[in-house]
């Protein structure tokens, strides 16, 4: 046959000038998202703040100074002391720093937990999908902060501890945001035809399944990093958390509370002011990454 | 149409007038120009079918005729309908005209009717939305429209949700609420596209009928060369957002004078049905096929007795019942049917994707059901696979290079970076895509070049049965004719056996060597193409030849009547 016709390029897709990659599209819808970019910009901040923030205001957060308690913000110590002569301004560094890192650890680790075996269920389906997704729904059933307290009533956990516990109680639900795009994933094409080839289940996950289903782990990542730092927060709130000396935003909170009544405002507003805007910040965040990555309908 | 409708319909004022109609979208990233300059006009009892290639903007005009852009098109030019500029016009002036002076058909049943509301409802709706009758009456107006569109028992029908109808029988409710209102103009957008051919044909059929019998203009947007040739009285052919050619259909399809035009009538596969009209045999049976039916040589893949039963109890659902069939080294068997009629299952169940519930699946000599789970993986190394959609095929997250390579990093593990790489390209050169697409993204490129991409994927092992499901259904017919053309010569070079799926007759008949007719699960009867496409044993085959509309208006004319007077005659004998 000699009439072969080129194929015709679609003005509305494929044709015309050459489509941006969906990386940069992406990008760019999220940098249009004003909330997100406020979002990324708190959490630069807090980052900085946090880390960085000790090189340049350096105070002493392990031994007590018991002549400067409770003092009031001054020209000495800008955001007061606490009531073992902490610098506020210094242990809000200090705290957030085991803040941010717990809440970025369990918040990953929840994801990964979750991503694996909402995946696995997914792709196996049948009894295996059943038996696995039961599971969750029973671990959803118990409040999170249940599990929390009767570990932290039994152990004392360290960073470390705290991080692994807090990752085993919140895995639950990108679990199950990952089985339902699995369960899409699964049917493509290319993946039956890697079946039907003869390709092994894992590769099927490993090569096709999670690395389309990025753009949903992503989001989710950051939605269970917000969750994660506001579950640090409850559980140091009520005791619970890492010890003293150590501390983090939500076991400061818990001590300047018991100074409330006598008006000691700089204890309570610095530390929940961070946990309300870190939390806010990642949750933007998430819902600018979701915007920007959803192009379902967009062709 | 009669020679005075003829001639009145070309004196009367055009219904439907466009003139310098241009379209130009703005996307994210650029503006791109859908429709550059259309001018044409429907006039009162006459269909003008708009025709072209996918992204030609065909639908373009026909979305932009009724006023149902999207946001972010911006229209110039004029487009008339009855003395109203739809461009210029404000929302309630489009809303009072749309259902009533024109109406639409759009190419999905199924998505065209609201699935919660009962189909008497619905078309009462449209009803009392532009004329002032009650309920009651209206109720009643509705199941006179579902007798006309040929729906059976209309008063029991009429309380219906849409799900409880076929696709068929949905289209025929879509069009009996486009034509509520006696529209002078019905815009139909592919509306036999998502239909098997027998349903198709029943559809143009009514759409002719009820076209005739109210004067109603009817502007038909389709790719469908035969549907043009069945329905059409003159034709607009588009490409790139122009039309090239325009004029009465036996010119543009006896004797197009536009350089496009030509080729893509070249291109379309036309159903050979006489044994005149064969196909010059482009293409040699296999060496090995030569010698008569070759039933003595072992088959590659071996289906005996095979059902499928999905579900259990009374929701059970039987997609195959005693399937036999066997495809032979270097031969095509084609599987044709309509949909649902089982041959994507029995595809799958070839290449191990489904159990059978009772049969055997034999791949190479070996019992699927016998070997070992490594075992049967080696076996796979011996199949390539080509699905349908050119989208969902390739991972969108790999590059073509990853993509082509997959299967040697499954079976060949033993390769190195190197050679694996040449074997990629090597096969690359094989599909004729240059080397250089190695690191794009399957997303950059054009469906024809997605589905040579998962071409060479199925060829780059060398592989002694290709299993091809609706390979180029999704294309427009001059990549299809390209990439059949590419499977074609491969064979003869690699002397792969294929089987091939397809609801195309014309395609099987030029691709494949034998072909198996497939009917609710069951395979109806099955031999060489030439003698069972051409006469056929059973009634279903010949319902199924004759349904098919082929792109010549002289011919399908012939065609349509000897089909009415078989159905008529059937019915009689029936009802006798």
């Amino acid at each position: 046959m000699s009439t072969v016709i080129q194929p015709a390029e679609t003005p509305g897709t494929a044709g015309a000038p050459r489509e941006t990659s969906g990386a940069r599209l992406a990008v760019r819808r999220f940098l249009r998202n004003r909330l997100a970019v406020a979002g990324l910009c708190v959490v630069a901040f807090f980052v900085l703040f946090c880390f960085v923030g000790p090189l340049v205001y350096s105070t002493d957060q392990t031994h007590t100074a018991l002549q400067q308690v409770n003092l009031s913000p001054s020209g000495a110590h800008w955001l007061g002391t606490d009531a073992v002569g902490h610098d506020e301004l210094g242990r809000l560094m200090y705290g957030g720093k085991v803040s941010l890192i717990v809440g970025l650890a369990a918040g990953v680790l929840a994801t990964v937990i979750g991503t694996l075996w909402g995946a696995a269920a997914g792709y196996a389906g049948g009894w295996i999908d059943a038996v696995m997704m039961r599971i969750v729904d029973a671990g959803i059933a118990i409040p999170a902060l249940f599990i929390l307290l009767v570990v932290s009533a039994i152990t004392t956990p360290g960073l470390g501890g705290l991080i692994l516990i807090l990752g085993l109680v919140s895995w639950l639900v990108p679990s199950r945001l990952i089985r339902a795009e699995t369960l899409t994933l699964k049917n493509r094409d290319y993946v039956l035809t890697l079946r039907a080839i003869g390709g092994t289940h894992a590769r099927a996950i490993l090569r096709h399944i999670l690395p389309n289903s990025v753009s949903t782990v992503i989001v989710a990542t950051t939605f269970q990093i917000a969750d994660a730092i506001l579950l640090v927060a409850y559980v140091s709130y009520l005791g619970l958390g890492v010890q003293p000396p150590a501390t983090d935003w939500g076991g400061m909170l818990s001590a300047g509370l018991t100074a409330a009544y006598s008006g000691y405002w700089w204890l309570i507003v610095p530390p929940g002011l961070a946990i309300i805007l870190v939390v806010w910040a990642f949750n933007a965040i998430g819902d600018g990454l979701r915007d920007a990555f959803d192009v379902r309908g967009r062709g | 149409m009669t020679a005075t409708q003829a001639s009145a319909a070309a004196t009367a004022e055009p219904i439907l007038e466009l003139d310098d109609l241009a379209v130009v979208f703005t996307t994210e990233s650029a503006r791109v120009p859908a429709v550059r300059g259309v001018s044409l006009h429907v006039r009162p009892g006459e269909t003008l079918a708009l025709v072209g290639e996918s992204g030609s903007g065909k639908s373009t005009v026909a979305l932009a005729a009724m006023g149902l852009l999207a946001g972010n098109a911006r229209v110039t030019g004029r487009a008339v309908i009855d003395g109203t500029d739809i461009v210029a016009a404000d929302e309630a002036r489009l809303a009072a005209l749309r259902g009533r002076t024109v109406s639409m058909v759009f190419q999905e049943p199924a998505t065209a009717l609201d699935p919660l509301t009962r189909i008497g409802k619905q078309i009462a709706e449209v009803i009392r939305n532009h004329r002032d009758v009650s309920a009651r009456d209206a109720a009643d107006q509705a199941v006179d429209l579902l007798r006309r569109v040929g729906i059976p028992e209309p008063e029991k029908r009429a309380a219906a949700y849409p799900f409880q109808l076929s696709g068929g029988q949905r289209q025929r409710v879509v069009i009996a609420m486009a034509i509520a209102n006696d529209p002078a103009l019905l815009i139909a957008d592919e509306p036999t596209t998502a239909l098997d051919v027998t349903v198709q044909a029943e559809i143009l059929d009514l759409l002719r009928r009820l076209a005739a019998e109210t004067g109603t203009g009817v502007l038909l947007v389709t790719h469908n060369m035969g549907v043009v040739a069945d329905f059409a009285d003159r034709v607009a052919v588009m490409y790139h957002g122009r039309i090239v050619e325009t004029g009465p259909v036996e010119d543009v399809l006896l004797r197009p004078s536009h350089d496009y035009t030509r080729r893509l009538l070249a291109a379309v596969p036309r159903l050979s049905v006489a044994e005149a009209d064969r196909p010059a045999p482009d293409r040699e049976p296999a060496p090995e096929g030569a010698s008569g039916s070759a039933t003595d040589v072992a088959p590659v893949v071996e289906l005996r007795g095979v059902s499928v039963v999905f579900g259990r109890g009374r929701r059970a659902v039987r997609a195959l019942d005693d399937v036999s069939l066997a495809v032979r080294p270097g031969e095509t068997l084609g599987l044709v049917g309509e949909s649902g009629s089982g041959k994507s299952t029995a595809a799958r169940v070839a290449l191990g994707l489904i159990t059978p519930t009772s049969g055997t699946v034999s791949l190479f000599g070996a019992d699927l059901a016998r070997t070992r789970s490594r075992a049967r993986r080696a076996l796979r190394s011996g199949i390539g696979v080509v699905l349908q959609d050119p989208v969902a095929s390739l991972d969108a997250r790999m590059t073509v290079g990853e993509c082509v390579a997959e299967p040697l990093r499954v079976h060949r593990r033993e390769l190195s970076a190197q050679d694996r790489r040449g074997r990629v390209e090597a096969v690359l050169d094989r599909v004729r895509l240059p080397r250089d697409i190695v690191r794009r993204a399957p997303g950059e490129l054009s469906g024809g070049q997605r589905q040579r991409v998962s071409l060479a994927r199925a060829l780059v092992l060398e592989p002694r049965l290709l299993v091809a499901d609706e390979p180029t259904s999704a294309l427009d017919v001059s990549v299809q004719e390209s990439v059949l053309e590419v499977i074609t010569e491969l064979q003869d070079e690699l002397g792969f056996a294929c089987l091939f799926v397809s609801h195309d007759l014309a395609v099987v008949q030029h691709f494949a060597r034998r072909v198996a007719v497939m009917r609710a699960g069951r395979i109806e009867e099955q031999g060489p193409t030439g003698t069972t496409l051409l006469h056929p044993e059973t009634g279903y085959t010949r319902r199924l030849l004759a349904a098919v509309p082929v792109p010549d208006p002289v011919v399908q004319r012939g065609r349509r009547a000897e089909r009415l007077a078989t159905l008529a005659a059937g019915r009689t004998e029936g009802e006798a």
